[in-house]
């Protein structure tokens, strides 16, 4: 067995590139589910479950999801290293259904108009896993989005396209909530608006996350802004 | 001047022809072509092969491309597709629910498949009309990337990973139908077969996992299709991969926009001609100026010493893109790709 790096900060805050982060980061790409959990087992005697997520899986999966975007990891990489990150974080905090703490706008996850799941679960997966909470839509058309987005009282739509005319409807959902008189902030993700930078404007997002890393970035930020 | 298919016979073989082959790969676009809606227009072999004819004749491309859309296989295989107005059809549910589905799953006689069958009588029908002088190109879905649309990305990244033995009894069922799929549009006509494998590009999956997966079996499947073939990633990236797709034995490889053309032609120069790399999506709203300097800058970083067809970088144009922008990039490719090509020494 390989020697756990060792943790010689009081307070559990594993800098980036530290050998802590690397280690985590690196077993995670590789897959190796062993090792990860030694890791995260050997971090939880020296942090609180909630300094674990916020300072040690959110960035490893931030930096891990940028990385694809590099092309440095593929994106089985990516999708492997959340889904083992949630069975982490589960077995630790056992959490069961959806409660939106009071910092936390109401939030919701949802693949529109196509059929392709993969990337709204990887980022469902990466922002669960890293305390954001979200209620996941699944794949919705866009009337019965703009109804549940209502009904929900949403303020923050993360919607997720694999194919371009499913990334030509998010316009449909932007006019059809403005019509409604909601407040709603769209952040788009999908294979379309990394091939054309300049589409998210185009539909009327109010932003673009390029991986699941850049999403949690921009989410955070849009956090801090409605304190 | 060259027939279409001499020209692109000459580059393949790495010696510049009269002009730079131009692969405008529009599928749905012969259903505006006819008037038709697309879920209409996929219904008729004489439907597609007329689309095809009309295109062909609209835009000089340099190929037929009797494509219908990726489900067909997955409709081969029982399932089902779910057809959109204003794009290409989706797959519809998966037809491997659990992991144990595996188990009994056989691959569909090509000949007594009523959707195959369709494409088969589409490029026999193509075949009839332009004889040798354009190429036919096939395609099939690599045995690899199938499972894709028969179990979902997701169930399937994780078989990959964790569930080894079920792994190679699909790729067993796959490789059987790929090789039969593939040999019998070359036996109805197609002059090559595009095997398309996604799942393979290491935006999707890393190299070393690669090289135990997606490699053997692209070696295997492409040893046993009777023609040529060439390897598209359908614009994923591909460079770090480019030693082992050549000794796949592909002939061609489709190139991402993601990456740069001139790297790949330094990495690939005389051993395996390259297609692309035109931003299909970007090129939906184009200016013919900017349609005809994308196509230069192409030209430029490829053409030289042939081994290169211009295209899209994804294998399909989208429906969106307007004729403006495609008739643009044929002038261009008239204009820029006349070989001896000197004025990418200026």
């Amino acid at each position: 067995m390989k020697e756990i790096p060792e943790i010689t900060m009081s307070a559990f805050v594993p800098e980036k590139n530290s050998p802590l982060f690397n280690e985590f980061c690196q077993a995670l790409e590789s897959f190796d589910r062993r090792r990860a959990e030694e890791i995260f087992q050997q971090a939880l005697t020296q942090g609180s479950p909630q300094e674990i997520v916020e300072q040690l899986i959110a960035p490893v999966l931030e930096k891990i999801g940028s990385d694809w975007d590099s092309g440095r990891v593929a994106l089985s990489q990516v999708y492997m290293s959340g889904r083992l990150c949630e069975d982490l974080v589960s077995k630790m905090l056992q959490t069961e259904g959806i409660a939106f703490p009071e910092d936390q706008p109401r939030q919701a996850i949802v693949v529109l108009h196509d059929y392709h799941m993969l990337g709204k679960r990887i980022v469902y997966s990466i922002l669960r896993t890293s305390g954001f909470n979200l209620i996941d839509y699944g794949r919705m058309d866009v009337d019965e989005l703009i109804e549940r987005v209502m009904n929900d009282r949403i303020t923050v739509l993360l919607i997720s396209t694999l194919m371009l005319p499913s990334a030509l409807k998010v316009q449909q959902v932007r006019t059809g909530l403005q019509a409604r008189g909601a407040q709603v902030r769209i952040l788009v993700g999908g294979a379309p608006f990394l091939f054309d930078p300049n589409l998210w404007q185009e539909v009327g997002a109010d932003a673009m996350g390029r991986n699941a890393g850049d999403g949690m970035r921009i989410l955070r930020q849009w956090q801090e802004e409605s304190l | 001047m060259m027939t279409a298919m001499q020209r692109v016979l000459t580059t393949l073989s790495h010696h510049e022809p009269d002009q730079v082959p131009l692969f405008l790969l529009t599928t749905m676009h012969g259903a505006k072509e006819l008037g038709l809606t697309i879920k209409d227009y996929f219904s008729r072999a004489e439907y597609v092969i007329e689309g095809q004819m009309r295109l062909l004749h609209k835009y000089g491309s340099d190929c037929l491309y009797p494509f219908f859309y990726a489900p067909l296989e997955l409709e081969a295989f029982g399932g089902t597709t779910l057809f959109v107005e204003d794009g290409p059809p989706n797959s519809g549910m998966p037809i491997i629910h659990k992991v144990s589905d595996i188990d009994t799953l056989i691959p569909p006689k090509v000949t007594t498949t009523a959707c195959l069958v369709k494409v088969l009588e589409t490029i026999h029908g193509l075949k009839q009309r332009v004889g040798d002088t354009i190429p036919i190109i096939g395609v099939v879905i690599s045995p690899f990337s199938l499972p894709v649309m028969q179990m979902g990305f997701d169930r399937y990244i994780e078989l990959i990973y964790e569930h080894p033995q079920h792994f190679a009894r699909l790729m067993a069922v796959n490789e059987a139908f790929c090789v039969e799929w593939a040999n019998a549009q070359l036996a109805a006509g197609a002059t090559a077969i595009c095997y398309f494998d996604p799942v393979s590009s290491t935006t999707n999956l890393p190299r070393e996992r690669y090289l135990q997966t997606g490699y053997p079996i692209a070696c295997r499947t492409l040893a046993r299709i009777q023609g040529p073939t060439a390897t598209h990633l359908a614009s994923g990236r591909g460079l770090p991969l480019v030693e082992d797709i050549i000794t796949t034995g592909t002939a061609v490889v489709g190139v991402s926009s993601l990456e740069k053309l001139s790297q790949w032609k330094a990495a690939a120069a005389g051993r395996i001609s390259l297609l692309g790399d035109l931003n299909g999506v970007a090129m939906r709203h184009w200016t013919p100026a900017e349609a005809e300097s994308k196509v230069k800058e192409a030209i430029r970083q490829a053409g030289k010493g042939g081994g290169f067809i211009l295209s899209d970088n994804h294998g399909e144009i989208p429906f969106q893109v307007p004729d403006e922008i495609l008739l643009a990039i044929g002038e261009a490719i008239k204009h820029w790709g006349r070989y001896p090509l000197e004025w990418c020494n200026e």
